[in-house]
């Protein structure tokens, strides 16, 4: 049973104007086993699936599942046959309810044409009890948190029976707890007899959950082996084809004096309640703590973009308001937003608009109009010193890689000089070799006298870089761990002390 | 700035390969489609009626430029923020009334206004002129105003607005007896100021009226305000995504508002331009501008994806638009199918913008 061979893709090439996206790429998985794909963002990992899936079409190369050629054209075919996907980013009509989003396409009919709902809540109640999640069938998507609705994207692939199932990066938006219910489904599937293709950036996941790993590369296949041969290390060393020592860099600042102090900051809209702490000068602070703990919400409410309800704020012993964005910038602040998409670029302009959007002011001779010359200046000094990767300055930002970007917006917050950097999940969606940059970024402003606050959900990664961690939970401070003494046991304990 | 590095481009472009030059030419052709089939129309029509391309038809297609662009480049700052502004034609009609009714010839039988002193020339236009533009500003804050602080669409925003303005220029045209008669017999200055010419071109010695110099102006203006001013580069921010520019320190509503009246201000300029080139003002002035002026920013490249657009791309729509009104009837097309004709000019020109802002798959 173990050896049998569900899915079986050769020698796949796909070409896209100008890059060649695929080139001779195979992949077996079998029965009853988690294959695990992984290799840095661009690697083709994403247009490998898309190939399997139909969304693609691949130019070369042969798919086989269960020994008949297939060649989907569309999803639907693909989904009708026993292949289906979990994506990256969620497409769900977030008007709509739970179960609508469940069986769109093909919702249980009666009378021919009418819509059968009390067949459609019976089906949904019985698959989230299968699957132990629990949602209710009527609530409407927009409602829930990312998360949940990442479960029911979950459930509806699995509601297909299907024989293959693509999980595309789900965990970037759960928590551990959160993870811990996808593997024990990933396991309950791989038992069936399902084949599970795994694709992610988390090695720690990879390692436990996965029976084979594959690797890419640049759009090739670079290895493929059981993942009891494999370690941390090995994985980097062919994921970048380079030897990657340490994860993190060196950690060379040292933190000073008093910057900011947060005092009893409760929130209006969310439930931070009662959040005090201090930053020093040259410090990378963490945050940590599960998915709506209230990480976001403090850095929202620092920053000013999110209303107070109790609270103050001093930097440098000053008391400072933070009523709106453009006064926290004024004061000396920056925040680095999650949803890089939605809350950061402006994907449509230019880099260089992207990047001096905060600081207009410092642009203006004779108090009207703008002077080009310096902002053309500025963003080389941006694109040199974040190395940012792009032809010119001219080029729109969505043509970038999630790391320039972030690396892009990075910049913006420093050209307006700020003492104080909220820092959002500043690593998410981003490659191993671009994340240890943008670490070194974090560890280089600490070094120049700057207070980084760092929210994460990747443990390792705030061990890693910062000094001190809170560990928020429940929208309270839970407690405070030195970064350097901690064990990341330690830090989910105090996270679930005010569930 | 690399822009018209054209040894470089070519450098560039030597070293694609055949199906990448393909690639390119196909590119090349079907976004600037829309260039290339006005060109070989016009030498058609030129062909068809050579007067099209004699001095006295160029300077009319200009002159209607002109009296078009400050509504559109007006109307192109709402469409930049993804919005649209409905409102537009009933303040160049409300504003153009005012005008005509203000500046009435002295000695004019049945004046609207009969007890308006009757001061210096300059005093009386530049009076007027800001008296018409505190009306478009003021419209155009309360359009704003609602769809920074309501969240409402300006679609609705500006349904309503124009609705009320309408009101307001009948309850306007009904006043001191006039009940809805033309507003006419202007002063001979204002006539002068506007459709007067200080320029003449050509053998026939045709006149440049005054007004494309003011419209030549309000578009340097412009350019300078969407391109070298925190307001303007704002304003793509916030057209490009509102969330983002947000967390970047921009007032949003603010900028929203600002937006709007100065959009109403540009409406008060055609409005004032209007009513001298007309020379008759009833409440039927400047109906429908709105559409005319969507549609040629739309073809200029003011896209409603919102964060882009460009005062020389507005120019070139409304100039685009106009030379196929003129030249439709050149052809003695009939009234009639010309609306079809400008219908599926604005339809194919939207999906070749809408083309460039796709994400392939």
């Amino acid at each position: 049973m173990q050896n049998d061979v569900l899915l079986q893709m050769t020698g796949i090439c796909k070409q896209f104007p100008g890059v060649r996206a695929l080139d001779g790429v195979s992949l077996t998985v079998r029965r009853g086993t988690v294959h695990a794909l992984m290799g840095e963002n661009g690697a083709g990992k994403s247009t490998l699936m898309k190939c399997l899936f139909g969304i693609y079409e691949k130019d070369e190369g042969t798919i086989t599942l269960e020994g008949k050629e297939i060649n989907f054209k569309t999803s639907k075919e693909a989904l009708e046959n026993g292949v289906a996907m979990v994506h990256q980013e969620l497409n769900q009509a977030l008007k709509r309810t739970v179960m609508e989003n469940l069986w769109l396409g093909r919702y249980p009919l009666k009378f021919a044409n009418y819509i059968d709902e009390k067949k459609m809540y019976k089906d949904s109640i019985a698959l989230f009890e299968k699957l132990g999640v629990k949602v209710d069938p009527h609530r409407t998507m927009s409602t829930m948190p990312v998360s949940q609705r990442q479960m029911v994207e979950i459930a509806k692939a699995v509601s297909y029976d299907s024989k293959i199932i693509v999980f595309d990066e789900p965990t970037s938006s759960l928590t551990e707890v959160e993870v811990e219910h996808l593997f024990r489904i990933i396991n309950m599937l791989r038992d069936q007899g399902c084949g599970i293709i795994y694709i992610s950036h988390k090695m720690e996941e990879i390692l436990r959950i996965s029976d084979d790993v594959t690797i890419m590369r640049d759009g090739q296949w670079i290895a493929t082996e059981p993942a009891s041969e494999l370690t941390m290390d090995k994985i980097i060393k062919l994921m970048v084809g380079r030897e990657l020592t340490n994860r993190f860099p060196p950690k060379t600042n040292t933190p000073g004096e008093v910057a900011l102090e947060v005092e009893g900051l409760s929130a209006q809209y969310s439930h931070v309640r009662d959040v005090s702490f201090q930053l020093r000068k040259g410090e990378v602070l963490g945050i940590a703590g599960l998915d709506g703990a209230g990480r976001t919400e403090v850095l929202e409410n620092i920053f000013g973009i999110a209303t107070r309800s109790a609270g103050t704020l001093k930097l440098d012993g000053k008391v400072v308001q933070n009523r709106n964005a453009s006064e926290s910038i004024k004061n000396g602040f920056a925040l680095l937003t999650e949803e890089r998409r939605a809350t950061g670029i402006f994907g449509i302009r230019s880099i260089r608009e992207n990047t001096v959007i905060s600081s207009l002011k410092k642009y203006l001779k004779g108090g009207l109009w703008l002077s080009n010359k310096k902002m053309i200046e500025d963003t080389d000094w941006v694109i040199k010193s974040m190395r940012v990767k792009t032809p010119t300055q001219e080029t729109k930002i969505r043509t970038l890689s999630g790391g320039n970007q972030q690396k892009v917006i990075l910049g913006r917050w420093l050209l307006t000089e700020p003492e104080v950097l909220l820092l959002d999940e500043p690593t998410r969606g981003i490659d191993v070799g671009a994340k240890y940059e943008i670490y070194q970024l974090i560890i280089d402003l600490a070094n120049r006298g700057k207070g980084v606050i760092m929210v994460s959900g990747e443990m390792p990664e705030l061990l890693g870089v910062c000094d001190r961690i809170l560990v928020m939970s429940g929208g309270r401070l839970a407690g405070e761990v030195d970064a350097k003494t901690t064990t990341q046991e330690e830090i989910m304990t105090l996270a679930a002390k005010y569930v | 700035m690399g822009k018209f590095n054209f040894k470089q481009r070519y450098a560039e472009f030597s070293a694609l390969s055949a199906k990448e030059k393909h690639t390119f030419w196909k590119e090349f052709f079907i976004n600037n489609s829309l260039y290339i089939f006005l060109v070989i129309a016009a030498i058609g029509i030129g062909i068809y009626n050579p007067k099209f391309f004699g001095i006295p038809s160029i300077v009319n297609m200009l002159s209607l430029t002109a009296a078009n662009l400050p509504i559109a480049m007006g109307i192109a700052g709402t469409i930049v923020l993804t919005g649209t502004d409905l409102s537009a034609g009933r303040v160049v009609g409300l504003t153009a009334c005012m005008s005509a009714a203000f500046l009435q010839a002295a000695d004019y039988a049945s004046k609207m206004f009969p007890n308006i002193p009757q001061l210096h020339p300059a005093v009386m236009i530049l009076g007027t002129l800001l008296i018409v533009m505190a009306v478009g500003a003021l419209v155009g804050l309360v359009n704003g105003f609602s769809v920074a602080k309501f969240g409402l669409h300006p679609f609705i925003v500006t349904l309503a607005t124009q609705l009320i303005v309408y009101g307001i220029l009948l309850l306007f045209t009904n006043m001191n007896g006039n009940n809805g008669a033309p507003i006419s017999g202007l002063a001979g200055y204002y006539k002068e100021v506007v459709n007067g010419s200080i320029l003449h071109v050509g053998k026939e010695n045709v006149p440049i009226p005054n007004y494309v110099w003011y419209a030549l102006v309000l578009a340097i203006v412009m350019w300078f305000i969407w391109n070298k001013t925190r307001f303007g580069k704002n304003m793509f921010a916030c057209g490009s995504n509102p969330e983002a520019a947000n967390v970047s320190g921009v007032n949003v509503a603010k900028n929203t508002m600002m937006v709007f009246i100065l959009a109403g201000i540009m409406y008060s300029f055609t409005g004032f331009i209007e009513a001298a080139r007309i020379g008759s003002n009833s409440p039927a002035t400047g109906t429908n501008y709105e559409l005319d002026a969507i549609a040629a920013c739309v073809i200029g490249g003011v896209s409603f994806v919102g964060g882009i657009g460009s005062i020389s791309g507005i120019i070139v729509g409304v100039l685009l638009l106009r030379i196929i009104f003129v030249g439709l009837t050149f052809l003695s097309v009939s009234a009639n199918l010309q609306y079809i004709i400008k219908g599926l000019i604005i339809l194919i020109a939207c999906a070749i913008d809408m083309r460039k802002y796709l994400v392939r798959k």
